[in-house]
C-alpha cells in the first residue's frame, strides 16, 4: 500500500489465518494502513471481518501471521497492552456506572490527576454533544446517545488506534445516518486511526477512505470507495457494492468486443480476450441509457415487466427480447415521468461501453 | 492482492493459536482457575471417589470387587430399602405435583381472594427442616396424636403412608415455585387465539396450558422425586419400621458402624439422584422461548366459579399447612399435649441438648455458609464463565456434579475423607468448618447455576472494553459485575442461609460433641423422646428463618430503590433452578 516509508504503518498485518476448528475463517490476510486513515472491513455476516477486527485488538489470538502497530509487533501482547480504542455493537455501557464514570473508567486506574481526569471527560463529552448528560445513566440515554458515550469513552485514553465493530446496527436508520457524519467528522479531527467493520456497504461508502472487501475468509478488493463502486474486481464485490445487472456473453473475434444472444456488445475491458471465451458483461442499474440519450452503439429494445416506485427514482424490471428477465434499469424521478413507459411496453435502450465491465464467466 | 499465495489449504494453517504474553493479571486469573478446581477436586470428586472406592472394599480394607453389591441385593432385609424408596419417591412426586399445579393454578390464573396469603403460607415448609413435617403429623394423627385421641381412630401413621404425606407437604412449594414460574410466563395472545377459533376452555386447557408448562411439570416432577429418595429427616422421625435408602445408610453406619455397607447404599442411591437431574437438564435443554419480548402477560378474567373453587382449593391446602406449623408451635407451648394444655416456656430450656448453643451453631454456621457459599460460586461461576480455559467445561460439570450428591451420601464421604488417621485433611473433623464446607457443597450447584445465569445475562464484551482500555479485569469485576449481580448475589446467600438452617442429612454423620445444630437437635430430642423440646426446636428454627427471609426482603426493596436509577424495568433476577435444592 502507499504508507511512506518515514512513518511506519499505524497498522500492519502480514499472514494472518484464523481456524475454528476445521473451518478456516480467514487464509493469510495482508494489509497495511496508514496513520490517521478510515478503513472499513466490509463484507457478508461470516466472512471474516470481525474475526479479523478482534485479532488486531487481541481478544482472539490467530492461528498465524504477525500483528504490527506503528512499527511494533504487537502479535503476542494481550489487549491491555496494545493501546486501542474499541466500540462494540452492544454499546457495552456499563449500566451501573454514570456516563461521566463510564467515560473516565479507561482513565482512572493511570497515575492521573483527579482533576486532570475530570477535564478530560468533560472535553470528551464536550467533543460528543452530550455534556448536559454527564450525571445520567446509560439506561436513561437513547441508543445513539449511548453510541456516542461508547466512543468517548474508547477516546479518552487517547488511543493510537480506534476499533469500530458495527457501531451503528443496533440503531435505526435516520440515527444511524447522523451518527455516520459524526463518527466521520471526530475521527478527521482527531486524525485517530480507525478501522471499522460492517455490513452495510452504503456505510462503509459513506464513511471510509479505504474499503476492504471480504468474502470467505479472504480480501477480495482494496480501495477508495469509488474505485471499488466503479471498478470492482470480482462479481462478489460488484454484487455486494451496489447493484450491478450481469449479462452472459461471449468474446468475439474483434478486441473490445462481445456477442450477447444475436447482438455484438463493445465493452470497456482492454486487455486482449480469446474469441469464443465465456464472459459476464456487468452494468449497474443507474449507468444504462433510456429515452432520447440513447445511442446507436450496444442498443438493445427491452420489455417492461414490471415498474418499482422508489421515490427519487424508479426501478424497471426489463426482459431481454428473448423474454428471459435479465436487467433493471434506474431511472430518475424526473426522467421517467418523460419516458412515458408502462408495464408491457417496450422500452429502447443503450449500454455504454465504458460502464460495461467485464469478468470471466460464473462456474 | 495477495490473494492466490493466501488460498492455502487448511491444512496449512497451525492449529495452535499464536500465544500471548502473560501480562499480571493473568496470572491472578490463572490462580483463580487452579484454586477453584481444588476446592471442586478436594470437597467433592475426591470425597465421592473415596465412598465408590470403599463400596468395594470389604470390612477388612481388602479388595472385594462387587461382592457388597451382590449382599446387599441379595438381603432382602435391605434390599426392600430400594423399592421402598422408589414407591415412596413415586407416589409423593405425583401427588406434589397433582396438589400444587391446582394451588399454582389458582394463584396465576384466578382472580380468587387471598392470593397473597396463599402464597405465603404455601412457602412456609420451606423454613423447616422436613423431619418437622413429619413431627406435626405424629402430633396429630400418631399414637398420642391429638386426632387419635379425640377420635380413638389410629390411622397408622407411622411407615409409607406417614412418609409420603410429611414429603408431600415438605415438598410442595418446591414444586409450586417451578410451577408459578411456569404458569405466569405465558402469553395472552395465544388464548385470544384460541378463543377466536372457538375452542372451548377444555380444550383451551389441553391444547393452550398444559403444553406451555409441560417443561415446568416435567422439572417439578424430577425436583420431587429427587428431594423425597434422598430425603432423611421425615423417614427418620415417621417411617417406623418402613426402610428407606436414606434410612438404611445411617442405620448401617450410625447404628452398626458398617461403614462398608453405607458406602454400598450410597454408591446405589446416587444412581437415581444423578439419572433424575441429568434427565432434567437434557429435557429443558429442548426448551423454547415461550415468552418473547413482543408477549403479552395473560391478565385472568373474573369467572366466579373458578375463583371461589380456586379458592376453596387453596384454602383447604393453605389451611392444612397452616395447621401443621399450629400443632408444632402449640404442642412446643402446653405442659404435654394432648393431655394437659397449660402453657408453659419450659421446653424451650432445652436442657437435654445443653441449652441453646446447637440454634446458635446453626445460626453460625448457616451464616458463614452463606458467606463461603455465595462468594465461592459467584467467584467460581466468574471463572468458569469468563476465564475460558481449556478447563472449563470439566470445572463446569464438577460445579454441577452436587446437586446430584443426596446429603446423606456426602455426609458420609466426608467422613471417609476428613476423617482418617494420618491425614492432613483430618484437622477439619468434629469442627463448625466441617459443617460449612458441607453445606456450601451440598447446595453448591444452585447457587453456581444462579450466578453463571446472572452472569450470562451480561453483556460478553464488558470484559473486552476493560481489557482496551488498560483496566484489569478484578477491578471491572469488583465495579460492574458485582453491582449488577447484586439481587442475585443476595439471593444466593439467603438461598444458602435458609437451607444451612434447615438441613439434616448432609450434617448428621458429620457433628460432633461441641459442634451440634439445631436441626440434629430435633431429631436427637426427638429420639430420646424429648418431643415438645423438640417441636420448640423446631419453632426456633422457623422463626429465625423467617427473620431472615423477612430481612432479605427489606434489603432487596432497598437494593433495588438503589439501583433502579439505572437497572431498567424489565431487569428482575430470579433464581432459575429455585426448585433443585436436595
Amino acid at each position: 500500500m502507499s504508507a511512506d516509508a518515514a512513518r511506519p504503518a499505524a497498522v500492519g498485518l502480514d499472514g494472518i489465518a484464523k481456524k475454528f476448528g476445521q473451518f478456516v475463517a480467514l487464509r493469510g490476510i495482508t494489509l497495511s494502513i496508514s496513520p490517521g486513515e478510515f478503513v472499513c472491513f466490509l463484507g457478508p455476516s461470516g466472512c471474516g471481518k470481525t474475526t479479523l477486527l478482534r485479532i488486531i485488538a487481541g481478544l482472539d489470538r490467530q492461528n498465524a501471521g504477525v500483528v504490527m502497530m506503528g512499527g511494533r509487533d504487537v502479535s503476542a501482547l494481550p489487549p491491555s497492552q496494545r493501546n486501542y480504542g474499541i466500540v462494540f455493537q452492544s454499546y457495552a455501557l456499563f449500566p451501573n456506572l454514570t456516563v461521566a464514570r463510564n467515560v473516565g473508567y479507561g482513565l482512572e486506574t493511570r497515575s492521573v490527576a483527579k482533576a486532570q481526569i475530570e477535564g478530560r471527560i468533560d472535553e470528551l463529552l464536550a467533543l460528543v454533544g452530550l455534556a448536559a448528560h454527564k450525571q445520567k445513566y446509560p439506561a436513561q440515554l437513547s441508543g445513539g446517545e449511548q453510541q456516542r458515550i461508547a466512543l468517548a469513552r474508547a477516546l479518552a485514553p487517547s488511543p493510537a488506534l480506534l476499533l469500530l465493530d458495527e457501531p451503528l446496527s443496533a440503531l435505526d436508520a435516520r440515527v444511524r445516518q447522523s451518527l455516520r457524519h459524526e463518527i466521520r467528522a471526530l475521527q478527521r479531527r482527531l486524525g485517530v486511526t480507525t478501522i471499522m467493520v460492517t455490513h452495510d456497504q452504503e456505510e462503509a461508502l459513506a464513511m471510509a477512505d479505504r474499503i476492504v472487501v471480504m468474502n470467505h475468509g479472504v480480501v477480495e478488493q482494496v480501495g477508495a470507495p469509488v474505485e471499488v463502486y466503479m471498478r470492482p474486481r470480482s462479481p462478489f464485490v460488484a454484487r455486494f457494492v451496489g447493484q450491478m445487472n450481469f449479462l452472459e456473453a461471449t468474446a468475439g473475434d474483434r478486441a473490445g468486443w462481445a456477442r450477447l444472444g444475436a447482438v455484438e456488445m463493445r465493452h470497456g475491458a482492454t486487455e486482449p480476450i480469446a474469441a469464443g471465451t465465456r464472459l459476464t458483461l456487468a452494468i449497474r442499474p443507474e449507468e444504462i441509457t433510456v429515452g432520447a440519450a440513447v445511442g446507436a452503439e450496444n442498443r438493445l429494445v427491452t420489455r417492461i415487466r414490471a415498474i418499482q416506485f422508489l421515490g427519487s427514482f424508479t426501478r424497471l424490471s426489463l426482459a431481454l427480447p428473448d423474454g428471459a428477465p435479465a436487467l433493471e434499469c434506474d431511472v430518475a424521478a424526473t426522467a421517467f415521468a418523460g419516458l412515458g413507459a408502462a408495464e408491457g411496453s417496450e422500452l429502447a435502450l443503450s449500454l455504454r461501453p465504458e460502464a460495461l465491465r467485464v469478468f470471466p464467466a460464473a462456474g | 492482492m495477495a490473494r492466490a499465495a493466501s488460498d492455502g489449504p487448511a491444512s496449512a494453517i497451525p492449529d495452535r493459536t499464536v500465544r500471548h504474553r502473560l501480562a499480571g493479571e493473568d496470572l491472578i486469573r490463572h490462580a483463580l482457575v487452579v484454586l477453584f478446581a481444588i476446592v471442586l477436586y478436594l470437597f467433592v470428586l475426591y470425597p465421592l471417589l473415596h465412598v465408590i472406592w470403599r463400596s468395594l472394599l470389604g470390612p477388612d480394607g481388602a479388595f472385594v470387587g462387587l461382592a457388597n453389591y451382590r449382599r446387599y441385593f441379595g438381603t432382602p432385609a435391605i434390599a426392600a430399602s430400594i423399592w421402598n424408596s422408589l414407591a415412596v419417591s413415586l407416589v409423593s412426586m405425583v401427588i406434589t405435583v397433582a396438589l400444587s399445579f391446582g394451588y399454582a393454578y389458582g394463584l396465576t390464573r384466578t382472580l380468587m381472594p387471598g392470593r397473597g396469603l396463599f402464597r405465603i403460607v404455601a412457602m412456609l415448609p420451606l423454613f423447616a427442616p422436613s423431619l418437622v413435617q413429619a413431627l406435626a403429623f405424629i402430633y396429630v394423627f400418631g399414637n398420642n396424636g391429638i386426632f387419635t385421641r379425640a377420635t380413638g381412630y389410629n390411622v397408622g401413621i407411622y411407615g409409607a403412608k406417614g412418609i409420603v404425606l410429611a414429603e408431600v407437604f415438605y415438598c410442595f412449594p418446591h414444586a409450586l415455585l417451578i410451577l408459578v414460574a411456569a404458569l405466569s410466563a405465558t402469553d395472552a395472545r395465544l388464548y385470544d387465539a384460541a378463543r377466536t377459533l372457538g375452542a372451548s376452555p377444555l380444550k383451551t386447557f389441553l391444547t393452550v396450558t398444559l403444553p406451555g408448562v409441560k417443561f415446568g411439570l416435567v422439572s417439578a416432577c424430577f425436583v420431587v422425586f429427587t428431594l423425597v429418595i434422598t430425603d432423611f429427616g421425615a423417614p427418620k422421625a415417621i417411617g417406623g419400621k418402613f426402610s428407606v435408602m436414606a434410612t438404611e445408610i445411617y442405620n448401617q453406619v450410625s447404628g452398626q458402624q458398617n461403614f462398608t455397607m453405607g458406602a454400598t447404599v450410597s454408591v446405589v442411591l446416587l444412581i437415581p439422584a444423578v439419572l433424575a437431574f441429568q434427565v432434567d437438564r437434557v429435557v429443558q435443554r429442548r426448551r423454547y422461548a415461550l415468552v418473547t419480548s413482543s408477549s403479552r402477560p395473560l391478565a385472568p378474567a373474573r369467572r366466579p366459579l373458578a375463583d371461589w373453587g380456586g379458592f376453596g382449593y387453596c384454602a383447604l391446602i393453605a389451611g392444612a399447612i397452616a395447621g401443621m406449623y399450629l400443632a408444632i408451635a402449640v404442642y412446643s407451648l402446653v405442659a404435654r399435649w394432648p393431655y394437659n394444655f397449660t402453657p408453659t416456656l419450659r421446653h424451650y430450656r432445652f436442657d437435654t441438648v445443653g441449652g441453646y448453643t446447637p440454634l446458635w451453631n446453626s445460626v453460625y454456621v448457616s451464616a458463614l455458609s452463606a458467606v463461603v457459599g455465595t462468594v465461592l460460586t459467584f467467584v467460581g461461576a466468574y471463572v468458569v464463565e469468563k476465564c475460558r480455559t481449556r478447563w472449563s467445561g470439566a470445572l463446569y460439570l464438577l460445579a454441577v456434579l452436587p446437586v446430584s450428591i443426596p446429603g446423606m451420601v456426602l455426609g458420609l464421604a466426608y467422613i471417609f475423607t476428613f476423617n482418617k488417621a494420618g491425614s492432613a485433611l483430618n484437622v477439619l473433623y468434629g469442627t463448625l468448618a466441617i459443617l460449612i464446607i458441607s453445606n456450601v457443597i451440598h447446595y453448591f450447584t444452585v447457587g453456581f447455576l444462579t450466578a453463571t445465569t446472572a452472569l450470562r445475562q451480561m453483556d460478553a464484551e464488558f470484559e473486552n472494553v476493560s481489557a482496551s482500555l488498560g483496566v484489569p479485569f478484578y477491578r471491572t469485576f469488583w465495579r460492574v459485575t458485582v453491582p449488577m449481580a447484586l439481587p442475585s448475589i443476595v439471593g444466593i446467600s439467603m438461598y444458602f442461609f435458609l437451607n444451612a438452617m434447615v438441613t439434616l442429612s448432609a450434617v448428621v454423620f458429620l457433628v460432633a460433641p461441641g459442634t451440634e445444630l439445631a436441626a440434629v437437635a430435633v431429631l436427637l430430642m426427638d429420639d430420646a423422646g424429648d418431643t415438645a423440646q423438640a417441636a420448640a426446636m423446631s419453632v426456633c428454627i422457623i422463626a429465625i428463618g423467617l427473620a431472615v427471609r423477612l430481612a432479605y426482603w427489606a434489603l432487596m426493596r432497598g437494593v433495588s430503590r438503589r439501583t433502579q436509577a439505572w437497572r431498567e424495568p424489565a431487569g428482575t433476577t430470579t433464581l432459575p433452578v429455585e426448585g433443585w435444592k436436595t
